[in-house]
């Protein structure tokens, strides 16, 4: 099996899809001749053309906006924000449009986008190259909000959310797209959306993450093994709909949550999930809930020692995980 | 009114018609708000001209339309029936815009090829240059006509929507109808410009302006955009000057910023009394034949009320259908 970097899974993955769908286009800010910032889109334009890998003007509330009329008419277009940080000019296209045209036409008209943007810090991008912005998607009912941990993963939540009816907002973290590497078959596959993942089998602690932290969690799990400590590592690939049931499952299994994002703590999905927890299985528990998050700081500042204090790091899930154990 | 050689008789009567139903169903809304059956009204009275002749110029079986609040003319012109209309106005389950789930006048139909809208404004303009550019990619032959005040040119989704819609030529026709007021702000306060049309300029699109109590203007000018558009000839820019004839909704009252000397010097500019008028000019008009229509168009509205009252409400517990669709298997 072929071992790709995240990045390159979600590339083929557009390849893929591009071949078996010909309503599927792809369009956004330099996603064309130059293949994206990142370079996630090169070299589509070239074997897919210029009629379906599109270079769009600098404009995020239209790449959104055009998206839903294009999707009305009979295509399936994937949009790509450049940067996450940059997708606010669009809120009013997400969330009252695309998220609301299902339920206010009685179901009569429906949104099959898929909006593709690179989350997340630690790369040196500052405020505005390096946000987490899920929850403020997470907290709106007619989207999805899928933010994959691996290649795999990758490959698996992109065909389903292309294949979608529904909208859905696909977060890739940026220092994912070239650290991660992992083995991915080259055949066609769908994870379904909405379902969480048990990457890592534990019974002393349970760490509930998503996104690039997951690979940290699963780091931190590894050296505490060697202190004697098994932690289980929930992935919840997706951060609306979350999946209830394996929440409480882990909750229940191990009695000690700790629920890590990169995103800033309050308002944040560990909040959501905290409450789930809360409401489904407190008697099960055997210590508080804990949540490792960004700081409640406006957003990530660029120089190291600034960024470095606000990234949730291996060690800072490792030392929060132990404490836990330890209650 | 200009000559016109495209329309036969019995479509310019068709014309007048819509102009009249609309007009009247309108008044019938305003009734019930003031009966306390329909709890908020927001009215499109003065810009028949306007929404008939665009709708007119357009091919029903091909074409899309991405409306605003006002456009009951236009819907209807373009499909819509006067039950239809009700039954969205009184909130009913069969209303086919939302089941009942939007404030009145949203107005949308998946099967007449009319997109559903929102309140915040100007939203449905990028919606229509994606649905028109998706159409050019398809190959269909076809154009998608949206329309919105001239407040709406204000916000940011204009000038997005409009400079995609240039750079890509996508066959769609922007038509703003003018009426002179953002809710209580006139046009002077809005712009500093006297016509909209102008800012397609900067667009590197035609801006064009017609006088909207002139409904085969506009149909002329429309038209023209639409065979434009058709032959890959990219978007086009309309502003049809007309006037709004009542408060900006139910919730307001316009006495309190426009004068009654002002409304009724606009009144003097009513396209359907203008049409009617030109039709008798033209000998395609009579005393009979407005009697005729004027006991149909009561007959229309009569049922379509009735019906509308009569409908079922929808059931409470269908508040949580649609917000997704199913799953992908």
């Amino acid at each position: 099996m072929a071992v790709l970097s995240y990045l390159e899974a979600i590339r083929e993955t557009l390849r893929q899809e591009l071949r078996r769908d010909s309503r599927i286009i792809i369009y956004g800010e330099d996603v064309g001749v130059r293949g994206g910032v990142f370079r996630v889109t090169e070299g589509l334009q070239k074997e897919f053309g210029e009629d379906r890998i599109i270079d769009s003007p600098l404009a995020e509330a239209a790449i959104v906006g055009t998206a839903i009329g294009a999707a009305i008419n009979g295509l399936r277009p994937v949009p790509e924000i450049q940067f996450a940080d940059f997708i606010f000019p669009a809120m009013n296209q997400i969330v009252q449009e695309a998220a609301r045209i299902r339920y206010r036409s009685n179901g009569t008209f429906a949104v099959p986008i898929v909006i593709r943007a690179p989350y997340g810090g630690g790369v040196h991008g500052a405020l505005y190259h390096s946000q987490s912005v899920e929850a403020f998607f997470a907290h709106v009912p007619g989207l999805k909000v899928v933010v994959p941990a691996t290649p795999y993963d990758a490959k698996g939540l992109l065909a389903a959310a292309i294949q979608d009816e529904d909208p859905v907002l696909y977060f890739e973290h940026k220092a994912a797209y070239r650290s991660l590497k992992g083995e991915v078959p080259e055949e066609r596959y769908l994870i379904p959306i909405g379902q969480a993942d048990r990457k890592r089998e534990g019974t002393d602690v349970s760490v509930i993450t998503y996104g690039l932290m997951v690979s940290y969690a699963l780091k931190a799990a590894d050296e505490l093994e060697k202190e004697g400590i098994s932690v289980e590592v929930v992935d919840l690939r997706t951060v609306r709909p979350l999946d209830l049931s394996a929440i409480i499952e882990t909750a229940r299994k191990t009695g000690k949550v700790l629920i890590v994002h990169e995103d800033n703590l309050t308002g944040g999905i560990g909040g959501e999930v905290s409450a789930l927890i809360a409401e489904h299985a407190l008697f099960d528990l055997d210590a508080p809930i804990m949540r490792l998050a960004g700081p409640d700081v406006p957003a990530m500042p660029y120089s190291a020692p600034l960024e470095h204090a606000f990234m949730v790091t291996p060690e800072k899930i490792r030392d929060k995980a132990r404490e836990l154990a330890k209650f | 009114m200009p000559e016109n050689s495209d329309l036969d008789a019995e479509q310019l009567r068709t014309m007048y018609y819509y102009m009249v139903l609309s007009r009247e169903l309108d008044r019938r809304i305003w009734i019930l708000n003031r009966q306390g059956k329909s709890a908020f009204v927001i009215s499109g009275q003065g810009q028949e001209g306007v929404q008939v002749g665009a709708a007119m110029a357009l091919d029903v079986k091909t074409d899309w339309l991405a409306p605003y609040y006002r456009d009951m003319a236009m819907v209807l012109a373009f499909g819509m029936s006067a039950r239809e209309v009700m039954l969205g106005q009184l909130g009913k389950a069969a209303d086919p815009s939302s089941g009942g789930r939007q404030m009145p006048s949203h107005f949308g139909h998946r099967a007449k090829r009319i997109l559903t809208g929102s309140s915040p404004v100007t939203t449905q303009v990028v919606h229509a240059v994606g649905m028109a550019w998706a159409a050019k990619l398809k190959g269909d032959h076809a154009v998608v006509l949206t329309s919105l005040g001239e407040g709406s040119t204000n916000q940011g989704e204009f000038h997005e929507a409009l400079n995609f819609a240039s750079v890509q030529r996508v066959p769609v026709i922007v038509l703003v109808e003018n009426n002179g007021y953002s809710i209580s702000v006139p046009q002077s306060r809005e712009m500093a410009i006297r016509d909209v049309a102008v800012r397609a300029q900067g667009y590197g699109m035609p801006g064009v302006v017609v006088q909207g109590s002139d409904p085969l203007a506009v149909y002329q000018v429309v038209a023209a955009a639409r065979t434009k558009a058709i032959t890959g000839g990219g978007p086009t820019l309309i502003e049809a000057k007309t006037h709004r004839f009542t408060a900006h909704s139910s919730d307001d009252d316009d006495r309190s910023y426009r004068s009654r000397q002002q409304l009724a010097d606009e009144k003097k500019d009513d396209a359907v009394i203008r049409f009617q008028h030109w039709l008798i000019t033209a000998q395609l008009w009579d005393d009979e034949r407005e009697r005729a229509l004027k006991a149909r168009v009561r007959h229309e509205v009569d049922d379509a009320t009735e019906y509308a009252l009569l409908a079922a409400l929808p059931a409470a517990e269908t508040m949580s259908d649609h917000v997704y669709g199913y799953p992908p298997a």
